[in-house]
């Protein structure tokens, strides 16, 4: 073998033992194999060979060509091997038992008990209402067969403006314009008004953990030809099993009085916390006081532009506030309407 | 209201009914019985009649005797007595009194041997409070000494009662529940047995003396019926009466006013009884300048125009319908009385007892609006009592009964099907039912076949059964609603939609909670003054509350931001960052038919310490945009407004606007009230009216195809302060090539700010050529150029 073909041989050896970086080992490509690389310039001595010398060297150039191409392949592979390991060692190992940032917002208690119930009366084909929290004389009492003086005016304190409306102490403030808005539909079509509204409530009155000025309630109203007593039972058990989730809930009805509807009762529930045993919170009586409702009266049907004597139907009101006070245990009214955020930042989305 | 078993059984017999059943019944078909019924008698037993045969004084103690006590005990024919050591100021010998054994029980206390001061006791002797039956402690009992010593204390008098009570509030709008015989009257009917008629005296045999001097003198009273009378000599009730008294929470006081207090309790009417010589001339009427009395209770009241008044002539002598006066009241020289039975307006009294804040007993009963055709009955009833009891007690005048209205006595004429048609249960309530039921309850019944002509009781009559409908109450709830088979209505299948602002407000409030992390909050209608002035925010005027009970809460909002802002101010230690929004209502003043503006609103603020204030404005504006964008699949504009509250600082104050339509605003919060809820965040917020955003008309989802062919991005750097001019003049360009537009970079150098756009070209059936591309950049940066905008170079 020619002595400087050897030579390079020998320092390329040396020199790729000397690499350790794939960007040396580019170099060193480059320097070895590279059109002016080093390999290729032991040609330009060839001038002074025999032709018969130059057949030697030339081979001789080209073994050490090949087998610096093969060296450089594997000495690439072998370092991207390794590249690749320090890569997979670089990571370190986490700690994935930090808390999670949830980052979450939150609903109002009351928007995720009134969702619950919209829902619950949508899916049995009740259109949900909404209604002005500003209503008039006519709208709260009179047309709900609450005239002047009447006493049901004195158990709930009215807030009145000094424009003459009021704020409205009850969702019924709305019956009667639901009453007008459905009627044609119900007297021409045949379609029983079904519908559910939810709205503010306000009553003139000091507050404590208990009581509330302002407050939520959800009304509804049926009415139909032939609308009974039997399918008020049947409703109000029906859609209150599906809001408290417990098909094994009961409900019974005692009389109450409420001008607006005839006969009138108060809805007792079969107490959720002993199911009827009797506990504490029931006081012992396996019923816990829920709604108060009732066929619509007469003259509450007449107001709306319903002839009593055609069309009977069913109203009742449930206490938003107070479902949602109960099913996530607020001890204090107040905090529901005080934006206080350790509080109220709890109640992530509740379906 | 409490109620005793034993009152109600003098009216109906209830023997062999499991009573504690029939109470519940009531409860359920009449008014509502409170949990606790009380088992009065109970936690009695051992108690006996006994005599004192023997006092000795105790040698130590000068309240202390040493009794020997027959008991009724014999042994070999002797009688034996009993040692007892007795603290009564009252013993004397031959007295009986109510003795409790050894092994007696009384409540708590178990009676068993043990030493008093030095002397072993068998036994006690027992005051009326001792047993349960007053709280007359003042002494033993000191009974009738015709009674048989050893006699169980329960076989003389009614301890042994069931009483129950209850709740005032449902029994509204039942005037004729308000005393004992009304109640009777629902046992009778829940029972199927037949009310006792009460038992009264004839008054007519009295029509031969002289009249009293009655005159109603105003509108507010309906009736009143007077009776006089003199040599009554009971001082003390009888011992049944005063149980009765006690256990339905009341006091003895003395005979006559034990007697008012017992009839108004049997009957639910409130009775007066007046010193004869005060009452010569009764005048009921009202007084036009107001002056102060008092009432018996020693109380100055004041009495105004609108209170009803019983005077003698033109001397007050009792606020009618709410208490007697200090000076008309029966005293110790008092020799003839005179008996008040009367009728009032119930809205007068209910309103003269809530103006002196007193509501008694009597007003209560009143405000329910009483039976006029009541109160001869109860005085016939009274005379019948008072002439058991005492009956040296002698009537002087005849009734006199000023009689001036009453109210109308319907006749409802129902049938079977008209009862089917609310009831839903066909067959299960019969005709029989319909007419026990209502003839039980004394409504006059004419039927014929299935067609029921009724007449309303008078004291039913006054409001309560005025229509149909009402019988429909009595007949169900007699009936007993537990009775009912519920079934599903009929009714006809058709789709309800949810309406678009409910959707609205259920997607916006769905965006901010689960996109934005906000928390939604709730705060009140109106204007908090006190903390609107901590704040440094002034309370802008508006409609008032008339009667706010807190003159600070008085005035409604007109926006929900300056709330919002204190409800931000709690929460300053609850993190470095946090947003909260609200959707309620804002009153914008009146509109021109002077009804309440009511708008609904939803408002928001974000707060942060960390956040420069234009990184959150920016993420406020994001919040806004994506949500329109979301539910309407469109943009959002803005302009800039001008500032017209405190709480506005008055730069990057913008109207948010979509379709042209202004939905509402968004801004910095003004310095002076962002300092005073932290010195250092940084406080945004908007507020954008619920119902303009849900009448804009959704754009809807426009598909394309994604182009085969590749596109070609072209990044233009413009000089200038606004992108808005570049926005414009790329979108007038109106190239279909033009797939997307997007602000890369942001710079401000030397020669002022930039902004390099991304236009992203592309076509969707071939390749595009650079030239084509190019035409579309040049003809924006020439249009841009003719507005002053250039390239940056």
């Amino acid at each position: 073998m020619n002595e400087s073909i050897c030579n390079l041989r020998e320092q390329f050896n040396d020199a790729l033992l000397a690499v350790s970086t794939l960007a040396d080992l580019e170099t060193l490509k480059v320097e070895y194999l590279g059109k002016k690389g080093l390999i290729t310039a032991l040609l330009k001595n060839m001038g002074k060979l025999s032709p018969e010398e130059k057949k030697t060297f030339g081979s001789e150039v080209n073994t050490l060509k090949g087998y610096a191409t093969d060296a450089i392949a594997e000495k690439f592979e072998a370092l991207q091997k390794a590249e690749l390991q320090r890569e997979l060692d670089a990571v370190e190992l986490f700690d994935i038992s930090l808390p999670p940032v949830l980052d979450r917002g939150s609903y109002h208690p009351v928007t995720l008990v009134q969702r619950r119930c919209e829902e619950v009366f949508r899916t049995m084909g009740f259109a949900v209402e909404d209604y002005s929290e500003i209503v008039t004389d006519y709208e709260c009492f009179e047309s709900l067969n609450i005239p002047p003086f009447h006493p049901a005016r004195d158990m709930q304190d009215t807030y009145y403006l000094d424009n003459g409306q009021l704020l409205k102490t009850q969702t019924s403030a709305a019956q009667n314009a639901i009453y007008k808005k459905y009627r044609d539909a119900l007297i021409n079509e045949g379609k029983t008004i079904k519908a559910v509204f939810p709205g503010r409530c306000f009553r003139n009155e000091a507050t404590d953990a208990c009581h509330e000025n302002t407050f939520f309630q959800m009304e509804g109203v049926m009415v139909g030809k032939d609308i009974s007593i039997a399918n008020l039972i049947y409703s109000m058990k029906t859609m209150l099993s599906e809001v408290f989730d417990n098909y094994g809930l009961k409900v019974r009805l005692r009389p109450g009085f409420f001008p607006f509807v005839e006969p009138g009762f108060e809805l007792d529930i079969s107490c959720q916390i002993c199911g009827g045993e009797g506990c504490p919170s029931c006081k012992h009586s396996g019923w816990l006081e829920l709604c108060p409702c009732g066929m619509i009266h007469p003259n509450v049907l007449r107001e709306g532009g319903i002839d009593p004597d055609e069309y009977t139907g069913f109203a009742f009101g449930l206490g938003l506030t107070r479902l949602a006070m109960m099913k996530y245990g607020v001890k204090d009214i107040r905090d529901l309407n005080s934006g206080a955020l350790t509080a109220m930042s709890q109640f992530t989305d509740d379906k | 209201m409490y109620i005793s078993m034993n009152w109600i059984r003098d009216f109906v017999d209830l023997s062999g009914l499991d009573l504690n059943k029939l109470i519940h019944q009531f409860s359920l078909s009449t008014a509502e019985v409170e949990n606790e019924i009380f088992y009065k008698g109970s936690d009695l037993c051992g108690v006996v009649v006994a005599e004192i045969k023997s006092i000795e004084n105790h040698p130590n103690s000068k309240k202390l005797h040493l009794l020997k006590v027959d008991a009724g005990d014999v042994k070999d024919g002797e009688p034996q007595l009993v040692d007892v050591v007795c603290g009564a100021p009252n013993v004397r010998v031959g007295m009986k009194t109510a003795f409790a054994k050894v092994g007696a029980r009384l409540g708590e206390i178990n009676i068993a041997p043990r030493p008093v001061a030095g002397f072993e006791s068998f036994g006690m002797c027992c005051s009326e409070k001792e047993i349960g039956i007053s709280d007359d402690n003042s002494g033993i009992m000191d009974l009738d000494p015709a009674l048989a010593n050893g006699t169980d204390i329960k076989d003389v008098f009614e301890i042994d009662d069931i009483v129950f009570e209850v709740d005032n509030k449902s029994l509204t709008n039942r005037p004729d529940l308000w005393g004992h015989y009304g109640i009777a009257r629902e046992f009778a009917a829940l029972s199927g047995r037949p009310l006792k008629k009460l038992e009264t005296v004839d008054l007519s045999v009295y029509d031969s003396l002289p009249k009293l001097d009655i005159k109603i003198e105003d509108d507010d009273c309906l009736r009143y019926s007077g009776l006089k009378f003199d040599n009554v000599s009971v001082n003390v009730s009888p011992v049944n009466m005063r149980i009765r008294l006690f256990y339905c929470g009341m006091r003895a006081i003395n005979f006559l006013a034990d007697m008012t207090n017992y009839l108004m309790l049997e009957m639910g009417q409130p009775m007066h009884a007046f010193d004869s010589r005060k009452v010569e001339a009764i005048r009921i009427k009202k007084f036009a300048d107001p002056f102060t009395f008092r009432t018996l209770d020693g109380v100055d009241r004041a009495i105004d125009s609108n209170t009803l008044m019983i005077c003698n002539g033109d001397e007050p002598v009792a606020i009618a319908g709410i208490m007697g006066g200090l000076d008309s009241e029966i005293v110790d020289d008092t020799t003839s009385l005179t008996l008040e039975s009367a009728c009032f307006d119930p809205v007068s009294i209910r309103k003269s007892a809530s103006r002196m804040a007193h509501r008694t007993d009597a007003s209560q009963r009143y405000e329910k609006t009483l039976d006029p055709e009541m109160t001869p009955v109860a005085i016939a009833r009274f005379v019948k009592l008072l002439t058991d009891i005492d009956s040296g007690a002698k009537v002087i005048s005849r009734l006199t009964d000023d009689f001036r209205r009453t109210y109308e006595r319907k006749t409802l004429t129902i049938d079977k099907a008209y009862v089917d048609r609310y009831t839903g249960i066909g067959d299960a309530i019969t005709c029989e039912h319909i007419e026990t039921t209502l003839k039980a309850l004394g409504f006059d019944v004419i039927r014929e076949d299935d067609k029921f002509t009724v007449t309303v009781p008078s004291w039913r009559a006054t409001k309560d059964v005025t229509l149909k409908a009402d019988l429909i109450e009595e007949i169900t709830r007699i009936y007993g609603y537990d009775n009912f088979v519920p079934h599903t209505a009929k009714s006809p299948l058709y789709p309800v939609r949810m309406g678009v602002e409910k959707s609205a407000e259920n997607d916006l409030k769905d965006i901010l909670v689960k996109r934005f992390s906000l928390h939604e909050v709730h705060s009140y209608l109106w204007a908090y003054h006190d903390d609107y002035k901590k704040l440094g925010m002034e309370v802008e005027d508006n409609v008032k509350i008339l009667n706010a009970t807190n003159p600070n809460l008085e005035t409604l909002r007109r926006s929900i931001v300056p709330t919002q802002l204190c409800q931000v101010k709690v929460n300053t230690g609850y993190a470095p960052e946090f947003g909260i929004f609200e959707i309620g209502r804002v009153v914008n003043g009146l509109k021109a038919d002077g009804l309440c503006d009511e708008r609904k609103k939803l408002a928001i603020t974000l707060f942060s310490k960390t956040a420069s204030v234009k990184e959150l404005y920016f993420r406020l504006r994001d919040m806004i945009a994506v949500a329109i964008d979301e539910m309407r699949h469109r943009e959002i504009t803005f302009a800039p407004i001008e500032a017209a509250h405190d709480y506005q600082h008055p730069k990057n104050l913008n109207a948010v606007i979509c379709d042209g339509v202004a939905l509402g605003e968004i801004g910095i919060v003004h310095p002076a009230v962002s300092k005073k809820i932290d010195k250092k965040a940084s406080i945004v917020y908007a507020e954008l009216d619920v119902a303009l955003i849900s009448e804009i008309a959704d754009a809807g989802i426009h598909y394309e195809e994604a182009s085969k062919y590749p596109g070609m991005e072209v990044d233009l750097t413009f000089l200038s302060d606004s992108y808005a001019p570049i926005k414009a003049a790329i979108a007038s360009e109106n190239s279909p090539l033009i797939k997307k537009v997007g602000v890369v970079d942001l710079y401000a150098g030397e020669e002022g700010n930039s902004i390099t756009v991304r236009i992203t070209f592309s076509c969707d059936d071939r390749t595009l050529t650079r030239e084509e591309v190019q035409a579309v950049s040049d003809s924006i940066v020439a249009k841009l150029a003719a507005d002053g905008i250039s390239m940056k170079l």
